[in-house]
């Protein structure tokens, strides 16, 4: 991850300079990554095989023309400049314009970004809602078979090509079953009745009162989000499990046990209480992993979001496009990872 | 020598050389790893995944080339395709089995070169130590600040599509946590007493680097590589399905899905089987890679 472990950072009661040097060399370390990775995404763009003017003027264009985007683009200057030309312009949220439609990358990444958040949302809520229970309920079992089976769960889940399971759960669940809508964000005789808002379709039509737009759009995005929440759930109940593991296992829960406490207030009221803020850790990096995740399953479920937009762009060519796609999800990843981090500082007195 | 006595040459708490040491210990890890039937039952897959790979002419029934568009889209169990065919008539069966050469030729590569990366980088970084140590960090997390995926994607996009690319790809993005692991490992080798002994009699830092800090290393990279190969195996088979890995018409088996997702509601088999045989594939290493960590890794033994 992006940042130091806090744990091994960790100090007893810091003094006040100390914190706001601790908070310096936070932001320097995150401005760093991120500076990191747009060198990278600078350098792919530098190195690949088309010449960014010849893909603006075209072919045919006559010498001074192909010049003047030459010098407009800034390819005149040292690459040191460029970089740091790059640098102001991602800044400013400008990533070039696309080469299909002319128009700026940062205004279509915009457009088709809720549908990717909308999906991740909702997937990792189901990731939460069950991975959780389950990971308990597999340590306070630990060896039986709901373990076994909670494990073996899990161990499939890591082990299945998403885009696979994408196209099975539409072969049963649309094809044969006929219980969810089939690819896409809503049937096409919906289109275009509920006014564009959050750019979330779910959120947009309960606003606007249009329940029948919200129903099928819910019966679209049910399927995508409950295979893409699959693997965060089998990556969150593996670590709740051994969290909880970690708790069952140490002297207050004896005690706790030695008192008289029922089962229930031991697990839920004292060991759960204990893992909650490493918990919130595993959620924020398993929501970063699912914008990466969502890229196939779009993919597959024709679903209109970064990720179809970064393939459709590299199938095409569309470096501009592509790069910025990349960085915008790259640096979606770093400040998730961040926040995780931060989440870990702030509300564990142990790391303090 | 009779077996009796090799297994017990083999047990032995008292090792007359240092070969004999390896092996006893190598052994008594064979013998942990034996007890545990769900790391076997992956080794076993991976065993027979490798005969197929190096028998595919002999085993395949057809040439996985042999287009027939007379016998398209065969179903399941038609005679002469066991597997059925795909949309060009080509048969299934022996386009799975060839697709595991490429299979395995991904892993085999992505198992060298990111781990050997970052085995260097991170000794290197954790031996050294300062700014050597503060920069080459610094590079690592950038690479682990991106997603996997994506980083993957957008190399391809400049190297262009095919396997090699995709192995140069996935392997840029599959070294940093090898590198992490190796420095923390360096960070408590370096210190010991017997490196500083090393170090008394004269050794230089490279020679105590590879004959004394890489062997300890490797064991919980030999773990983490086995870990890691069911991922690289979904990403190689991602690439290939979003067409940027291997090309047609290779018999690669992201590819193969990618070519059988069109006609998934009538003719669902062609996709199915070889994601089936993908997720075959990343489960053994899943399961070996378990059993492998709980041998190997005495930290974790116990829980």
């Amino acid at each position: 991850m992006a940042v130091t472990d806090p744990i091994s950072e960790g100090r007893l009661q810091a003094p006040f300079g100390q914190t706001i040097l601790r908070v310096i060399a936070t932001f320097g370390s995150i401005a760093v990554t991120m500076l990191g990775l747009l060198f990278v995404t600078f350098v792919i763009g530098r190195i690949m095989p088309i010449d960014p003017v010849l893909a603006i003027v075209g072919e045919r264009a006559p010498q001074a023309t192909y010049d003047a985007v030459y010098f407009d683009l800034g390819l005149d200057k040292p690459v040191i400049v460029q970089f740091g030309y790059y640098i102001w312009d991602v800044l400013q949220g400008d990533f070039g314009d696309s080469l299909l439609n002319a128009r700026p990358v940062s205004e279509d990444i915009a457009r088709v970004f809720p549908a990717t958040l909308e999906l991740a949302t909702l997937g990792i809520l189901f990731g939460i809602l069950i991975g959780t229970p389950l990971g308990v309920l597999s340590a306070v079992h630990q060896g039986s078979w709901i373990d076994q089976i909670v494990r073996f769960v899990a161990l499939i889940g890591y082990s299945m090509p998403i885009f696979w399971l994408g196209l099975m759960g539409l072969l049963i669940f649309y094809g044969l079953l006929g219980w969810v809508g089939g690819p896409g964000r809503l049937d096409i005789f919906f289109e275009d009745i509920v006014p564009t808002r959050t750019g979330m379709i779910l959120i947009d039509s309960a606003i606007s009162g249009h329940w029948d737009v919200f129903r099928n759009a819910f019966s679209h995005i049910i399927l995508p989000a409950s295979l893409l929440g699959y693997y965060s759930l089998a990556y969150i109940s593996r670590m709740t499990r051994s969290f909880m593991l970690e708790q069952l296992s140490s002297e207050y829960i004896l005690t706790a046990r030695v008192k008289g406490l029922s089962e229930r207030q031991v697990i839920w009221g004292h060991a759960f209480k204990n893992i909650r803020v490493q918990l919130v850790t595993v959620m924020a990096l398993s929501y970063a992993n699912l914008l990466e995740g969502s890229v196939l399953t779009e993919i597959i479920f024709s679903w209109p979001g970064i990720g179809s937009y970064v393939t459709t762009a590299l199938l095409s060519a569309d470096m501009n496009a592509v790069l910025g796609g990349t960085v915008v999800i790259g640096l979606i990843f770093v400040c998730l990872n961040v926040l995780s981090d931060l989440l870990y500082r702030i509300f564990d007195p142990r790391s303090k | 020598m009779s077996e009796q006595t090799l297994l017990n040459w083999l047990l032995t708490d008292e090792p007359t050389s240092r070969r004999h040491a390896r092996l006893t210990r190598f052994y008594q890890g064979w013998l942990a790893l034996r007890a545990n039937t769900l790391a076997m039952l992956g080794l076993s897959i991976l065993i027979v995944l490798t005969l197929m790979a190096i028998l595919a002419p002999v085993l395949a029934p057809h040439d996985p080339f042999v287009q027939n568009l007379g016998n398209r889209l065969q179903p399941l169990g038609s005679t002469d395709h066991l597997l059925g065919t795909d949309s060009l008539g080509r048969d299934i069966l022996s386009r799975l089995i060839y697709g595991s050469r490429i299979t395995l030729y991904i892993v085999a590569l992505v198992a060298l070169i990111a781990p050997i990366a970052g085995l260097l980088v991170g000794t290197v970084s954790g031996y050294a130590g300062g700014w050597v140590d503060v920069i080459l960090m610094r590079i690592t997390d950038v690479f682990l600040a991106f997603p996997r995926l994506v980083l993957a994607l957008a190399f391809v996009a400049v190297l262009g599509a095919g396997i090699e690319n995709a192995v140069i790809a996935i392997s840029l993005t599959a070294w940093p946590p090898y590198a992490r692991i190796a420095r923390a490992e360096t960070l408590t080798i370096r210190s010991s007493d017997y490196i500083s002994a090393i170090r008394l009699q004269g050794a230089k830092p490279l020679r105590i680097i590879t004959k004394h800090i890489w062997p300890l290393c490797m064991s919980s990279l030999i773990v983490r590589v086995t870990l890691d190969m069911a991922g690289i195996i979904l990403a190689a088979a991602g690439l290939g399905f979003l067409g940027l890995g291997a090309q047609p018409p290779s018999p690669e088996w992201g590819a193969m899905i990618s070519e059988g997702r069109r006609f998934i509601l009538d003719s669902w088999w062609v996709a199915t089987i070889p994601g089936l045989a993908i997720f075959t594939v990343s489960l053994a290493f899943n399961l070996l890679g378990d059993g492998l960590r709980d041998v190997l890794d005495p930290k974790s033994r116990g829980q």
